[in-house]
């Protein structure tokens, strides 16, 4: 039977578990590839230019450790969810690039809300492609968002929860394709966990609110992901005592939106910006001294 | 009176201006013509990671308050130069200039409205009946211009008396300037075309034809791509170039469906600014015999780099050679022109076999 290959990297976190679902659904065996590893990182470098980000590399070394592996790879394209709320343009180019890089089959589907095209139809072209008709594709649908809905919110409820705990918070306003990799967040959270901080991650908030609430630091920006970090800040930043603004180097759109946003806030913040060279011990020293400095409280 | 000021690029200060000055009824500043120091001093307070044409605008908008700029004018799409506008605005406030910053384009939209409401806001004096009759007539003059510039890149490597191009255009922009209206411009463009087509040239039958591709800023902006038009026509080489502010604002909307339909072997979608254009125009540039393509782009330009992995596969697969430049503040002249020596070097050789 046909295998789906899953790259874990930058649509996974947003899309990954609603895949599963539909996969689960209409029991399709599929692959996701391994928390990225350091050999994941290089063969990512291998394919990727030198320019693009550090999420964006190791998104191709997931999809060449997936290609002898599976019959087709799913990568969608991410557009717009109408046109205040656009996405990066490596959301824009992903398919095209893998693509042109790799012999593959893809199964492909497009978001842009502007034009009426979302994720229903999507997934329905995706099982129509693997031999499934509309009506099946439907329930499928309807199971993974609905099943998806549910673990989200349960996980919004948790990380809302935490903005009352009563140790020292910090949110970590990221990309969840950052805050969640193996290289690139995963060792923060581990240190910040190891030294009693409650960590609130800015991906687990509701965007219907968090998107209109980014307008009272930002009134033009137009990606979706920035919006929804700007807007999580601003929902939380009277219950934490501090920010870290992680990025991979060098993401568009985090260098205009982080710089604005740390020039308006006045709350304790340190900017991480990984590329494929950062050590640890480098982002440790800054994350103790960080931790001393709001611990202390001055 | 409020002092309006604008950033730079290439020629198009003539029309910008030409328009402002006559669409409002304020003082206009023109910033002075970009220098090294002009993009030392926006790297100096742009963020570090950010494409070079918003450390160059930066750096054109502090020269310009310099010399008494108090309301700025910003506008972009198609990446994140849409959202250049805010940053900048708040880097100035930072910086504790009491500047306004109109940004013409919000959201990847004109909102006319909104901008209506900003104009009021800052209480600048304008015409609405001047500004819809000379914008029509700077529009003309960009497409004018970007006819004209369209020749001149084909044959101003072959001048038999150097300088003429140039020395033509240069009257030509000083006339734009003056202009009245429509009729007066239709008549000067009219002349000039004639003027500059009779400009003696000799060009020999096998010149070498090389493209130039690229993100659109340090494509049209000569400072920021360290004048590759006319270092290349100083070497005998015929110059094609698509992006000009014509084909972006009139041109593009509809090209784009051709160009993807042209490229669909290769690519499905649009991949952000001119990057599915810039695909297209490789392979166009590959199947109509060209020599060579150059391709150029500020330093972290996310959609050309998406888009440099294809450019490069349909170049090989023609057997096209292509040159990626990748332009920051930083560059080194030098480093530049020997590639690109070595690059016209290797085109030569591959014309004489």
């Amino acid at each position: 039977m046909t295998k789906v290959g899953i790259a874990r990297g930058i649509f996974y976190y947003y899309y990954g578990d609603i895949w599963k679902n539909f996969f689960d659904y209409l029991k399709v065996p599929y692959i996701i590839s391994p928390n990225t590893n350091k050999e994941i990182m290089e063969n990512g470098m291998k394919y990727a230019n030198d320019e693009m980000c550090l999420a964006f590399k190791t998104y191709l070394g997931h999809v060449s450790y997936l290609i002898d592996k599976c019959d087709y790879l799913i990568i969608p394209r991410i557009d717009n969810y109408k046109l205040d709320n656009q996405t990066c343009t490596n959301f824009l180019s992903a398919y095209d690039i893998v693509k042109n890089t790799f012999d593959i089959k893809i199964l492909n589907y497009n978001i842009a809300l502007d034009k009426h095209q979302n994720l229903k139809q999507g997934l329905i072209n995706i099982g129509k492609q693997l031999g499934f008709s509309k009506e099946q594709s439907k329930k499928a649908y309807k199971y993974a968002v609905g099943l998806y809905k549910k673990d989200r919110a349960r996980d919004i409820t948790i990380n809302m929860g935490k903005l009352n705990s009563n140790k020292t918070k910090i949110l970590l306003l990221a990309h969840p394709y950052n805050t969640y990799d193996d290289l690139i967040g995963r060792d923060i959270i581990k240190y910040l966990n190891a030294n009693n901080i409650e960590v609130i991650f800015s991906d687990k908030f509701d965007d219907k609110i968090t998107n209109k609430l980014s307008e009272k630091i930002t009134k033009d920006l137009y990606f979706k992901y920035s919006k929804d970090n700007i807007g999580a800040l601003i929902y939380a930043k009277d219950k934490i005592d501090g920010v870290i603004f992680l990025s991979a180097f060098p993401c568009g759109p985090d260098s205009l939106t982080n710089e604005l946003v740390m020039r308006k806030i006045d709350i304790p913040h340190i900017n991480l910006v990984l590329d494929s060279n950062s050590s640890f011990t480098g982002i440790e020293t800054r994350l103790e001294s960080f931790i001393d400095m709001l611990k202390g409280g001055f | 009176m409020h002092k309006i000021s604008f950033p730079l690029m290439g020629d198009y200060n003539v029309p910008i201006e030409f328009l402002l000055k006559h669409a409002f009824k304020e003082e206009i500043i023109m910033p002075p013509p970009i220098t090294s120091k002009t993009i030392e001093l926006g790297t100096k307070y742009s963020p570090e990671f950010v494409c070079t044409p918003f450390k160059y605008t930066l750096g054109t908008m502090l020269e310009a308050i310099e010399k008494g700029a108090d309301t700025l004018i910003q506008m972009g799409g198609g990446c994140r130069y849409g959202y250049y506008g805010e940053v900048q605005d708040q880097i100035l406030k930072d910086l504790g200039y009491n500047v306004t910053l109109i940004n013409l384009v919000t959201k990847g939209k004109v909102d006319i409205r909104r901008i209506v409401k900003e104009l009021k806001e800052t209480g600048i004096k304008y015409s609405k009946l001047k500004a819809i009759y000379y914008g029509f007539i700077a529009i003309k003059m960009v497409k004018y211009m970007d006819i004209i510039d369209d020749y001149i890149r084909e044959n101003i490597g072959f001048e038999v008396k150097d300088g003429s191009f140039e020395t033509l255009k240069f009257k030509m922009l000083n006339d734009f300037r003056q202009v009245k209206s429509y009729l007066e411009l239709k008549k000067l463009y009219r002349y000039y075309l004639k003027e500059i087509q009779n400009v003696p040239i000799r060009k020999p039958d096998k010149c070498l034809k090389i493209g130039i591709i690229g993100e659109l800023y340090t494509v049209m902006e000569p400072f920021s791509n360290y004048f590759l038009e006319k270092e290349l026509s100083q070497n005998q080489i015929e110059i094609k170039r698509f992006t000009n502010v014509h084909y972006l604002l009139f041109e593009k909307k509809h090209k784009i469906k051709k160009y993807l339909k042209y490229s669909k072997k290769y690519i499905k979608y649009q991949m952000g600014a001119d990057a599915a254009d810039n695909i297209a125009r490789t392979k166009y540039l590959c199947e109509a015999g060209y020599d060579g393509i150059i391709h150029i782009k500020s330093s972290f330009c996310t959609p050309e780099i998406g888009a440099m992995p294809i450019i490069n596969k349909i170049a090989s697969e023609y057997e096209t050679p292509v040159l990626f430049f990748s332009f920051d503040a930083n560059t080194s002249e030098t480093g530049i022109k020997t590639r690109l020596e070595a690059f016209y070097d290797m085109l030569e050789m591959r014309k004489e076999k």
